[in-house]
């Protein structure tokens, strides 16, 4: 197997009497785009929140580029390389969508004690954020206030963030939820341009989006995960056929 | 190029500020001098607080614990003989930023409600913490000796000079909120304030960048005060008072949070209402209560809002 990028060891993680995360492994190799399915509630978006540093495990530990990142929160983990988006879209409602992307620019550019030079005259901040608008395809939207984007845009805006950050391991959860069919393939094909370039950790409950990604699949269940593998091999799991796929995809 | 109807409003602004001592002069009305004056000092501390509530979502209400503290830091050297300008006005600055520092550096760890009133409770710490200091007059306050001194460049016994004073220090202000709000630094706190999580996670600590905004607005807020004690050349502890907290924060929201310009109208609308309105009535409150509640309902943008239409805020 290649080198591995992000090792999650042992994480445990309960809300009151709710077991969310019973002693989870993983591992993402670098480049690879590992996908997380399971159930609701079968504690991904738990999982997520705590290889990000939203979420401080109750034990176990999470190494990120062969360091330990179990105590770091999340704008150090995001400073290095390890960047999240949100299930339910999360923006700068009242900024344009260029606003929201140089942002996140500023955000990995060193210290933001800078307080004399309007940042929106920044070249070094205004140009990656354009590139990064053009490429997840919202270009001509740059002005818009981000509020008044359609839904399906303001999905592609959160992901134009994250990548303006210049990740090196994105952790996406649900990025096609609520979009339509079309937007849905529009942003399965963009994250497929992503494949090998970003290290890639999707949770996601549309299973074409998952099976046309995914090198990997680990499925979750009431916490654990019970199977890691190839698409083909996940198909072929018995017992991940009777946890999960049997209910929903007959 | 087309003059924006925010440039007209702002340049009108400053036109007639700058007319206020030819004019109260020329109709020998001196009071007008003092209102005017006083509305500009008032709008020094609401544009620092507009600082971080407009643009930063802090709910500070305890913004006129810095009014004292520059006002003491004018009055104290002045009791014991001293009355060097710059050496009270840096001390006004300093000792509320510092103050401030310390208030936010706490009370920033919590958001809503629990900010609002560790805030509060600060700020009447200090307010009685001001009672307690009987060398200073205790609750009675003190009369000041003198007017801050600046060899014989500028002289703030005369009227004028000391309006022109403070109508550049407010300008100045403004100019320096202006970079900063657009500035990355400014940017940052603006984004915690429009969605924290999300700042952080694209990898902002919004902490420290808050805590320097909230000392930065405490400095501004402790000149107001040095000006204050100058102005009424009395301080007393009433300056630190939660009711002058939450009168300064009425002049943010009546002009317009997150519009730096807002507060400026805010503070001149304010007590404008307040000296015409106490001529009529002494239940004088019962009338601009609606006022307010009524510009809060109708004004998004506050009444600068009102004034310059859609480009007045910045979000």
């Amino acid at each position: 197997m290649a080198e591995t990028l992000l090792a999650a060891r042992a994480l445990r993680k309960h809300f009151g009497g709710l077991l969310a995360s019973d002693g989870i492994d993983l591992d993402v190799a670098r480049g690879e785009t590992h996908a997380v399915i399971g159930p609701n509630g079968a504690g991904k978006t738990t999982l997520i929140g705590q290889l990000a540093g939203d979420l401080r495990p109750d034990s176990g530990s999470i190494r990120f580029d062969d360091q330990d990142v179990t105590r770091l929160d999340s704008p150090l983990r995001a400073r290095r390389g390890l960047v999240r988006s949100f299930q339910v879209t999360s923006i700068f409602r009242n900024f344009s969508a260029l606003d929201n992307v140089t942002l996140a620019v500023q955000a990995h550019s060193g210290h933001s004690f800078r307080f004399w030079r309007p940042a929106r005259t920044e070249s070094a901040l205004r140009e990656p954020a354009r590139a990064a608008l053009d490429a997840v395809g919202l270009g001509k939207r740059a002005d818009v206030r981000a509020a008044s984007l359609a839904h399906g845009e303001q999905r592609q805006l959160e992901i134009a963030m994250a990548l303006a950050t210049e990740p090196r391991l994105l952790l996406l959860d649900e990025p096609v939820a609520g979009m339509g069919p079309e937007e849905s393939q529009r942003m399965v094909r963009f994250l497929a341009t992503l494949k090998g370039r970003v290290t890639i950790v999707l949770v996601e409950h549309d299973m074409d989006a998952v099976f046309t990604l995914a090198d990997r699949i680990s499925v979750m269940v009431y916490g654990r995960i019970i199977a890691t593998g190839t698409p083909a091999e996940i198909r072929g799991n018995e017992q991940v056929r009777r946890a999960y796929l049997g209910e929903d995809q007959a | 190029m087309e003059i924006s109807r925010r440039t007209i409003v702002l340049a009108a602004g400053c036109l007639v500020l700058a007319l206020v001592p030819p004019v109260a002069a020329l109709t020998n009305q001196p009071f007008y001098l003092d209102l005017f004056r006083r509305m500009m000092i008032f709008a020094i501390a609401a544009v620092s607080l507009d600082l971080i509530l407009g643009y930063g979502g802090m709910v500070s209400f305890g913004h006129a614990a810095y009014l004292g503290i520059g006002a003491y830091a004018v009055g104290i050297p002045a009791y014991h003989g001293i009355e060097n300008g710059p050496l009270q006005w840096a001390l006004a600055v300093g000792v509320s930023a510092a103050v401030a520092l310390v208030i936010g550096a706490i009370s920033l760890r919590t958001s809503g409600v629990a900010f609002i009133m560790i805030t509060l409770a600060f700020a009447q710490m200090l307010y009685y913490l001001g009672i307690s200091l009987e060398t200073y007059g205790g609750d009675n306050g003190m009369r000041l000796a003198s007017r801050s001194r600046f060899g014989g460049l500028i002289d703030l016994r005369q009227p004028a000079v000391f309006y022109y004073v403070v109508l550049a220090i407010l300008i100045g202000l403004l100019a320096l909120g202006r970079r900063l709000v657009d500035s990355r630094f400014g940017m940052v706190i603006r984004a915690a304030k429009s969605n924290e999580p999300r700042a952080r996670a694209i990898g902002f600590s919004p902490f420290r960048y808050k805590l320097t905004a909230f000392a930065i607005a405490g400095g501004a807020g402790g000149l107001a005060g040095a000006l204050l004690a100058n102005q009424t050349e009395y301080l007393t502890p009433d300056f630190m008072h939660w009711t002058r907290s939450g009168e300064i924060m009425f002049m943010v929201i009546l002009g317009g949070m997150g519009t730096l310009f807002g507060p400026v109208v805010g503070a001149v609308a304010l007590l404008l209402l307040e000296d015409v309105l106490s001529a009529l009535t002494e239940h004088w409150q019962i009338i601009l209560g609606p006022i307010l509640v009524l510009v809060v309902l109708f004004a998004k943008r506050g009444l600068f809002g009102l004034l310059v239409g859609a480009e007045a805020g910045d979000g």
